[in-house]
């Protein structure tokens, strides 16, 4: 236990550290003895955890100085969002911070005979967090310090602050570890600021007009959201005395529904639901790392972390409903869109909003069989997300460009990145991998459980199929090439390179070893929250799936290598009879020469951003006012 | 155990003399349809046959080992599907073999085939929604995602499940590439965008992915023999009647219908999974 507040706070000081490094070499060569400092931090804490018994750890009791800290840290971040929001001229946004560090401070001063809880926990999920977020994260810091060299190469029109966005990134990972091991509202919603405040500087950094509307973008919602975590906690505060979060959702009371839906609304935007998703959208205009950040280990994972800690309470009631109906229409709608757009970053910022909605759908039912689907999700998307997103900047690095279209050929292009972006792709979606696995395993929770959820069911059958629809166009894209496609350079660097790789043996390494964090880690969490005995896939099924994993992997490689040295005819393809005999060129009627331009289906007509963008914000702030609406209504009326 | 272990390697041994067989009947039934005298049935063993006689000519190398694994994927998933497990990972296992032939055909490059490979996808986002319904209707009716399960009820599924029969039935003509959803390939050579999906297939290649349509014939013909059995015996022939009436049907559909678009395949085959799957579903569950 007693690694658990250097885990925290070392990332912050190394931080500090590294923003006052101006030599880059040297800079390079601390960030990542720091990464490695932090693995073996993570390391410790969880093999201290496991070899006390899994035993939940509290500490922090009585904190008066450090809650004094604490209180200065949320000065600090309203002076510097205020300072900035005067800078650029964006006075409302203003309000959204000055208030809720108000409350809280309020809270904090005012509010008398609150209970002494332990500040941190250390329990089987935080821990299991620590791990993705120390190892995702430390690998999303080595890449980025390799990636930033070639950012800048290419970008030359934007100053060079890499000391700056270095530091950003281990503050972020700082606030992650803080999250999730805080047990205290109040510390939490710190970490959460810190968070919020952290993405907003990440976004800008670019400091075009676009990144500083996107910045402010995400500033503001995801400040909205935290307005609606500090009106949860001065409420919990004075109506319960006792500012715990567990101990929250265990409260048997009906007035608890609403600083719960608070809450949830909470992580609704930041974990980029609908009418939220636009600023996770806009967040790629920063470097990739950040992205990958943002969008695996991090950030939206902390809105995901926070719902599963509530879904206990979410069960069966109208705040739960409202989640689930948001997540689920979010799931449906981002898998649409992600079909129209041909910009790589974009397709993978859709796909991240939609995984988050069966997330946060699996999260809102609330049962044991969703909420353990929801935490390998949860696992399983953040190895594939942070390695695709990774491979599509290394691309845009030495092509220039990322969007879909120009990957075509990929896999003769650069043999190596296109590896790296099959497995992510295949690992998004297609049977036997991880994500396809828990989706199926939430599909049959879903319905298990109540009457209601066969309508989750038949959104998720829909969504599903978009989704097949569009990581399928990319998979195609890349292996389609031409003849005259040829190896090109690679600017991909050794560190990128070994993340990546990295990232793909966890991401196949996981599918086989799945059972075993679910035996160490998951189901062990479950019985402790919800009681009662569980069993999830069968373990006949379980055999199934290994057998088919080995299979995917194995089979064509065998059949590769049989039919390695077949001699056979390779010939051009079929242009009716009018192709200049090399498959690149057709004669058009005019007896000129045409290159033949192979493109995929876009559909904008039918799911385009313009024609759903609208109604699909309309109808999903309906639904989040709706659940707020009813979450009071049910506390207090009924 | 052993006989679900019997039934898998039956499925896997005696599903291409089955599927092939099928073909030549559907053939031979199709001529009879526009008064032709037809093949014989054993037609479609002899084009097989004679298709592998044929010199290999490729565009890629890497089509074949996915027409291969194509295959391989198809044989697993009736191979699962036979051997009574887990009727979701049977129909995800599908998936993985359908997505085996789309790549097969864009790694080549061709703008034929890529139109084809465009335009399967779009088929696939049809079917799928009802696929995953099929599933769980099942799993309503008879208390188990296991197929094994699934035959041993005392009630034939069918009863509670008429409109996914039906929303099920609307896509295995999908699946089956039949008229008037031969968007993507037909069996047929006189399309506008040639053989689609299967235009740089020839030759041998073109033998395996007979085959594996075969495969998937009987695989599919069985899910749906699959809503009347029960632990009754008899009512195994009731099953193997109503696969033979679909037969017959789908032939007189795929006689009597002019192609659709893909926007119209795509509409209607998404409002038949929602009205006659979804309401469905919905009704079972409530009265549940």
């Amino acid at each position: 236990m007693e690694y658990i507040p250097y885990l925290i706070c070392f990332p912050f000081v190394a931080a500090c550290i590294i923003f006052l490094m101006t030599n880059d070499n040297v800079r390079k060569a601390l960030a990542t003895v720091f990464v490695v400092a932090i693995w073996i931090l993570t390391g410790f804490v969880a093999f201290d955890f496991i070899s006390n018994g899994s035993r939940t750890g509290l500490l922090f009791v009585n904190t008066h100085t450090v809650d004094m800290v604490m209180m200065g840290a949320e000065v600090f971040l309203m002076l510097l969002v205020c300072t900035l929001c005067i800078k650029y001229k964006k006075y409302p946004v203003m309000l959204l911070s000055i208030i809720p560090t108000a409350m809280c401070i309020y809270t904090e001063i005012c509010c008398e005979g609150i209970k002494h809880t332990a500040h941190i926990r250390a329990d089987r999920f935080s821990v299991l967090m620590c791990l993705i977020i120390g190892v995702i994260g430390g690998l999303i810091v080595i890449y980025s310090i390799n990636y930033m060299k070639g950012y800048h190469e290419h970008h030359t029109e934007v100053r060079k602050r890499v000391n700056y966005f270095t530091a950003l990134l281990f503050v972020f990972l700082g606030a992650m570890f803080g999250l999730v091991l805080s047990a205290n509202l109040i510390w939490i919603f710190l970490f959460w600021e810190i968070t919020s405040v952290c993405s907003f500087l990440l976004i800008g950094y670019t400091k075009t007009e676009e990144a500083v509307n996107n910045s402010f973008r995400a500033l503001w919602m995801n400040l909205l959201g935290g307005f609606g975590f500090a009106v949860a906690i001065v409420m919990v505060a004075f109506i319960y005395k006792n500012l715990d979060l567990i101990e929250m959702v265990a409260v048997s009371d009906k007035k608890v529904l609403v600083p719960v839906m608070l809450l949830s609304f909470a992580a609704l935007t930041k974990s980029a639901q609908l009418p939220f998703s636009s600023w996770l959208l806009g967040a790629m205009v920063a470097p990739t790392p950040s992205s990958a950040l943002l969008h695996s280990a991090t950030m939206v994972k902390a809105g995901c972390y926070l719902l599963l800690r509530l879904s206990p309470a979410l069960c069966g009631n109208a705040a739960g409903f409202g989640v689930s109906a948001v997540g689920a229409f979010t799931f449906l709608i981002a898998s649409m869109l992600a079909i129209t757009v041909s910009d790589g970053k974009k397709v993978l910022a859709y796909s991240t909003i939609s995984n988050l909605g069966l997330i946060v759908t699996c999260a809102g039912v609330g049962t044991k069989a969703t909420v353990w689907a929801a935490m390998f999700l949860i696992i399983f998307h953040a190895v594939t997300k942070s390695m695709l997103f990774q491979c599509v900047g290394a691309i845009e690095n030495s092509t220039h460009s990322r969007d879909v279209e120009d990957m075509s050929g990929l896999v003769v292009r650069y043999r190596k990145l296109a590896f790296i972006m099959i497995v992510g792709i295949v690992a998004m979606y297609l049977a036997p991998f991880g994500m396809l696995i828990f989706k199926w395993a939430a599909l049959k929770a879903f319905v298990d459980s109540s009457a209601y959820n066969v309508i989750l069911v038949i959104i998720l059958a829909f969504g599903s199929s978009t989704t097949l629809l569009y990581w399928t166009k990319w998979l195609c894209r890349i292996v389609s090439s031409g003849s005259s496609a040829k190896k090109e350079e690679d600017k991909t660097s050794k560190g990128q390179y070994f993340s990546m790789f990295v990232h793909v043996i966890l991401a196949i390494g996981l599918c086989a070893l799945f059972n075993v964090i679910s035996e160490t880690f998951i189901v062990k969490y479950i019985i402790e929250v919800f009681g009662g005995d569980v069993s999830f896939l069968s373990d006949g099924n379980i055999i199934i799936m290994a057998v088919l994993v080995g299979a995917i992997i194995i089979v064509p490689a065998i059949i590769y290598f049989m039919t390695k040295d077949v001699v056979m005819n390779i010939v051009p393809s079929y242009v009716a009879g009018v192709n200049r005999q090399d498959g690149e060129y057709f004669v058009n009627s005019y007896g000129t020469e045409t290159k033949v331009e192979i493109s995929n289906w876009y559909m904008e007509d039918i799911f385009g951003e313009k024609v759903l963008s609208k109604t699909c914000t309309v109808i999903s702030s309906v639904l989040v006012i709706v659940s707020i609406v009813a979450s009071i209504g049910g506390a207090f009326i009924w | 155990m052993v006989v679900r272990i019997i039934c898998a390697l039956l499925f896997i041994f005696a599903a291409p003399v089955l599927g092939g067989l099928i073909s030549g009947i559907e053939r031979k039934l199709s001529a009879r349809m526009q008064r032709r005298v037809g093949p014989p049935v054993t037609q479609a063993y002899k084009d097989v046959k004679k298709l592998f006689g044929k010199t290999p000519q490729i565009v890629n190398r890497a089509q074949q080992f996915m027409v291969i694994s194509y295959m391989f994927f198809m044989m697993i998933t009736g191979a699962l599907f036979f051997g009574g497990a887990d009727l979701l990972l049977v129909f995800f296992t599908l998936t993985t073999a359908a997505i085996f032939l789309v790549v097969a055909a864009s790694v080549t490059h061709s703008p034929y085939s890529s139109m084809g490979v465009n335009r399967e996808m779009i088929q696939m986002m049809s079917y799928e929604p009802m696929v995953l319904l099929t599933a769980v209707g099942l799993y309503l009716a008879c208390g188990s995602f296991n197929v094994s399960n699934m035959i041993s009820t005392d009630l034939m599924p069918i009863v509670k499940l008429p409109g996914v029969f039906v929303g099920f039935i609307f896509i295995l003509t999908i699946k089956l590439r039949k008229s008037p959803f031969d968007i993507s390939t037909s069996h047929h050579a006189h399309q506008e965008i040639v053989k689609g999906i299967t235009t740089e297939m020839s030759g041998p290649m073109l033998g395996i992915i007979e085959i594996a349509e075969w495969y998937e014939k009987v695989f599919l013909l069985g899910v749906t023999g699959l809503f009347f059995v029960t632990s009754n015996p008899l009512s195994y022939i009731a099953a193997a009647a109503v696969v033979l009436l679909t037969i017959v049907l789908e032939v007189l559909i795929d006689n009597t219908s002019a192609r659709l678009t893909w926007k119209q395949m795509l509409t209607s085959s998404w409002i038949m999974t929602l009205v006659c799957g979804g309401i469905n579903i919905v009704v079972l569950e409530i009265l549940k």
